[in-house]
């Protein structure tokens, strides 16, 4: 029904490659630039982990300035959210979405390469402050407000110079490029399904999408607004954030919150979409309660949005306010809760296939209780009085972001790169690498909770020795090394892979949805014909015909 | 599945009896499990019945993950059919909706109990009041009460149980965010500017309790350190007698008191008793008094302070006081006239 409205994107030859690839419309290109430059940014945002750890590895280390440590701990953050996490997510959903539902490219192709280009740019900004940020002596020359930026620390102020400018701007024009490719999901996923493809057939991963793109809209909103009043404060005499005129720092808080929450769910859905994808192929069995699953995941995504001042507990809300926050925080709880048994129970009685995909589905499983729970004992306000602002939020925080997106993340690449490329990642590597990583990842994220027991707070450049904290952030930053490690192996997978890897074939993985259905790289228009859909596993159903699932369904 | 919780709740009892408050703070001067305030008694009591059940739901999730994982995986020997095809059971999902929702009940009511008695608790009339105010990057102390100011180190009377002395600090701020942690008395809360804040403690043992902003406020967060000095009642009466003194006026020293004022120190220091009324940088009145320099940086010592004095980066880089453009003996005699401020 809807390939017959969109126009083909085919390019002629005597079109050099770069010109083809910058003035690309196509959701499968769109797609992996986006992919290709989160991953430039995970580097860099790795490197200025990587220092902080060094710096952080022995009481009263003098390896950083305090200076330069606050910039890195803000650029680490901004950076991983903005232009690590969300592109990457939207370069697998660009390239995918269309394909799982047999469209020929996202309903606003021209729309989805500005989207690309302006986030690009936003990233670009943001990095281009440290070259030109600094425009008063001592100002700094990169941003040092953190990731969530509170007034009035980025009042002129306190924040001379133009770095503050360049974060907020960055994320001005990064917000716009989310928008759009946040309306491109909605309108891909509800109106160019191919024939036979209902909502209640479609891939988990589409729906997650979709969850994904109806938050994006709703949260980055506020963002976008928060920012513009902190320019218009800064520039234009506007006393939003500005207390000593009677404005309201808290005020930023809320708006920053009602953005930064739901966030992360923009951010895990997609990474549910992952998992729910791989571990039914890779267990050889169709997922359990695919209903139960959307309606979680639609549920989460609406609680989430009365969830933010679970990040405030700390600034003085009244006892009925922190209570509301309690409630509706560990709610969140159930409907996950709901989806971690049904990836269990599609595992159950299956014939696992531990090939590197499920490995780090696998993972993802056993981390995500485990970053699930510590968000349960965040969310019991009094604890949160706490451990709020200390190094368990830290460590929470990346179990959820490391041991969660980013594993299901290379679960994806694991699945996805033979159908991008034609050629399979190597195995052997993949295995050095899930293995070199578990370990790191534990190193780090795991001891990293004790000083938050202990009484360390974030965002600090150094501590005194003598306060129980130096054992367990020397083993946090050993396991930075092996990190680290991993992803050189990793990159390095991707490359020899690219050139020499084994041709994948249509369907290495004897999987069930429409993109294993079209040749690996896929051609301009997709699909020359689409596959019937009569169920959820429309492969399946060719592939078993004396059995299909649309007999039960 | 109960027995599984009940050996987890037992494991965590015993380790919680078997160490002893003094066992813990030994692993750290700032282990929340080492509580010795009613606010942090009741949070750790929380915690750990919380702790209590999310570790009896990790054991459990965890075996069965770890289960399905060894138990299905594929074997070498393993014939090409695929596996029977389950799609789903109404009861199986309304199980484990209904069970999380129970758990969810128990954990919220017993939170929503501790917020209101924490939040909500009434001030008795023998209380200390003291207003903390944050600064970039020290803390101010101010006892409404006894009409006097301190900087940095916090001096509160120990609160037996029976004659409660709780201490009532109002947190406000003079530029950024900051929070007020002391992982021993109390949860954090924080500092903001035209936000008024309260909190309270009734530490019950004496002693030094130690802390640090946990807000980021700027270049030296860091080293925004807490001391809070717990007293018996005489030893903190005779501290507020003390503190309530102008400052000493010691004439071997004048020459040092006249550069003070010359060298414009008064426009950011207080020394009572002397022109000098700046409110920017901390009281020195009793500067002597106090253990360490720069809120915590570095121990009070002679050599210390003319060190900080010439240039307060060495110590803490960052900080808002500027260095002094000072001669050797300028700087001899400045430092000689702060340590007569007992």
């Amino acid at each position: 029904m809807a390939s017959d409205a969109i126009p083909l994107t085919v390019h002629k030859s005597s079109l050099s490659v770069v010109y083809e690839w910058l003035a690309t419309v196509d959701h499968k290109k769109i797609g992996i630039m986006y992919i290709v430059y989160a991953l430039l940014f995970l580097v860099v945002m790795g490197i200025e982990a990587i220092l902080m750890r060094l710096q952080l590895s022995h009481a009263n280390a003098t390896f950083l300035s305090p200076q330069v440590f606050n910039r890195l701990f803000t650029l680490h953050g901004t950076t991983g959210i903005f232009f690590v996490a969300m592109p990457i997510l939207f370069g697998f959903g660009n390239y995918l979405v269309p394909l799982m539902i047999g469209a020929r490219d996202m309903a606003f192709p021209r729309m989805n390469a500005f989207s690309f280009w302006i986030t690009a740019f936003g990233g670009f900004l943001l990095y281009a402050s440290i070259f030109a940020g600094g425009a008063l002596a001592q100002a700094g020359s990169a941003p040092d407000v953190g990731w969530f930026a509170y007034a009035p620390l980025t009042a002129p102020a306190f924040s001379p110079g133009h770095s503050t400018d360049y974060w907020a701007l960055s994320l001005l024009v990064a917000g716009v490029g989310s928008i759009g490719a946040a309306v491109n999901f909605v309108a891909t996923v509800l109106s160019l399904r191919c024939p036979g493809m209902t909502l209640g057939r479609m891939p988990l991963f589409a729906w997650m999408n979709l969850v994904m793109g109806g938050l994006v809209l709703v949260t980055i909103s506020p963002l976008t607004a928060a920012q513009i009043m902190l320019v218009l404060d800064r520039y234009l005499g506007s006393h939003f954030f500005d207390t000593d005129a009677g404005g309201s720092v808290v005020l930023w808080m809320h708006f920053f919150w009602i953005f930064g929450h739901p966030e992360v769910y923009v951010l895990i859905i997609p990474c549910f979409g992952f998992v729910s994808e791989i571990i039914p192929v890779f267990s050889r069995k169709a997922i359990f309660g695919y209903p139960a699953m959307v309606a979680a995941s639609v549920s989460i995504g609406f609680v989430s949005l009365g969830v933010w001042a679970h990040h405030m507990f700390t600034v003085g809300m009244p006892s009925y306010g922190n209570t509301f926050f309690v409630l509706t925080t560990m709610l969140v709880a159930v409907p996950t809760g709901i989806k971690l048994f049904n990836w269990l129970a599609t595992m159950w009685g299956g014939k696992i296939h531990f090939a590197t995909p499920m490995l780090f589905s696998a993972g993802f499983l056993f981390q995500f209780l485990t970053g699930g729970l510590t968000g349960v004992m965040l969310a019991t306000a009094p604890f949160d009085w706490q451990l709020g602002n200390s190094y368990f939020v830290v460590a929470h925080f990346h179990y959820i972001i490391v041991g969660g997106i980013l594993f299901t993340l290379f679960a994806a690449f694991y699945y996805w790169f033979p159908k991008m490329t034609g050629r399979m990642l190597n195995e052997t590597l993949g295995k050095w690498h899930f293995w070199l990583f578990v370990i790191g990842f534990h190193l780090t994220f795991d001891f990293m909770h004790i000083p938050g027991l202990l009484g360390m707070p974030r965002r600090i450049y150094t501590y005194e020795a003598g306060r129980g904290w130096e054992t367990w952030n020397m083993i946090s930053s050993v396991g930075a090394v092996f990190q680290a490690a991993a992803i050189l192996l990793f990159v390095y997978n991707m490359i020899l892979s690219y050139f020499k890897g084994a041709p994948a074939g249509n369907d290495p993985w004897d999987a069930w949805t429409l993109e294993w259905a079209t040749s690996s790289p896929p051609p301009d228009y997709n699909f020359a014909v689409v596959p019937p859909v009569r169920s959820r596993r429309p492969l399946w159903d060719i592939k078993h015909p004396e059995d299909p699932d649309w007999k039960y369904e | 599945m109960r027995s599984a919780a009940q050996l987890v709740a037992a494991i965590l009892c015993a380790v919680g009896a078997a160490s002893a408050a003094s066992r813990r703070t030994a692993i750290s001067p700032t282990n929340i499990f080492a509580p010795a305030s009613t606010p942090a008694r009741d949070i750790f009591r929380l915690s750990i019945f919380g702790l209590e059940i999310e570790g009896a739901i990790f054991v459990v999730v965890f075996s069965l993950l770890a289960f399905a994982v060894v138990k299905f995986r594929q074997r070498k020997n393993d014939d090409d059919v695929e596996p029977p095809q389950v799609y789903g059971s109404n009861q199986i999902e309304l199980a484990w909706t209904v069970v999380p929702v129970l758990t969810v009940v128990v954990l919220f009511l017993s939170t929503a109990r501790v917020i209101y008695r924490v939040q909500d608790a009434k001030r008795p009339k023998s209380a200390i009041d003291v207003t903390v105010v944050g600064h970039q990057f020290w803390w101010e102390y101010r006892y409404p009460q006894y009409g006097f100011v301190a900087s940095n180190e916090l001096h509160v009377p120990v609160s037996d149980p029976r004659h409660p002395t709780p201490t009532f600090l109002t947190l406000l701020s003079a530029d950024v965010d900051h929070s007020f942690w002391v992982p021993r008395l109390a949860g954090k809360t924080d500092l903001i500017p035209n936000h008024p804040n309260s909190m309270w403690i009734d530490p019950q043992e004496t002693g030094l309790y130690l802390g640090q902003c946990a807000q980021y406020c700027g270049t030296q967060h860091a080293k925004m350190l807490l001391s809070v000095y717990v007293q018996s009642r005489e030893d903190f009466d005779r501290w507020v007698h003390q503190q309530q003194q102008p400052a000493v006026s010691d004439p071997s020293v004048a020459g040092g008191r006249v550069l003070f004022q010359a060298k414009l120190c008064f426009i950011c220091h207080t020394v009572r008793g002397t022109p000098a009324a700046g409110q920017v940088g901390p009281d020195l009145t009793h500067l002597m008094s106090r253990d360490t320099i720069g809120s915590g940086a570095v121990p009070n010592t002679p050599e210390n302070l003319s060190r900080w004095i010439r240039n307060p980066n060495t110590f803490k880089p960052g900080s808002r006081m500027p260095p002094q453009n000072l001669t050797g003996t300028e700087l001899e005699q400045i430092a000689a006239y702060l340590s007569t401020l007992r």
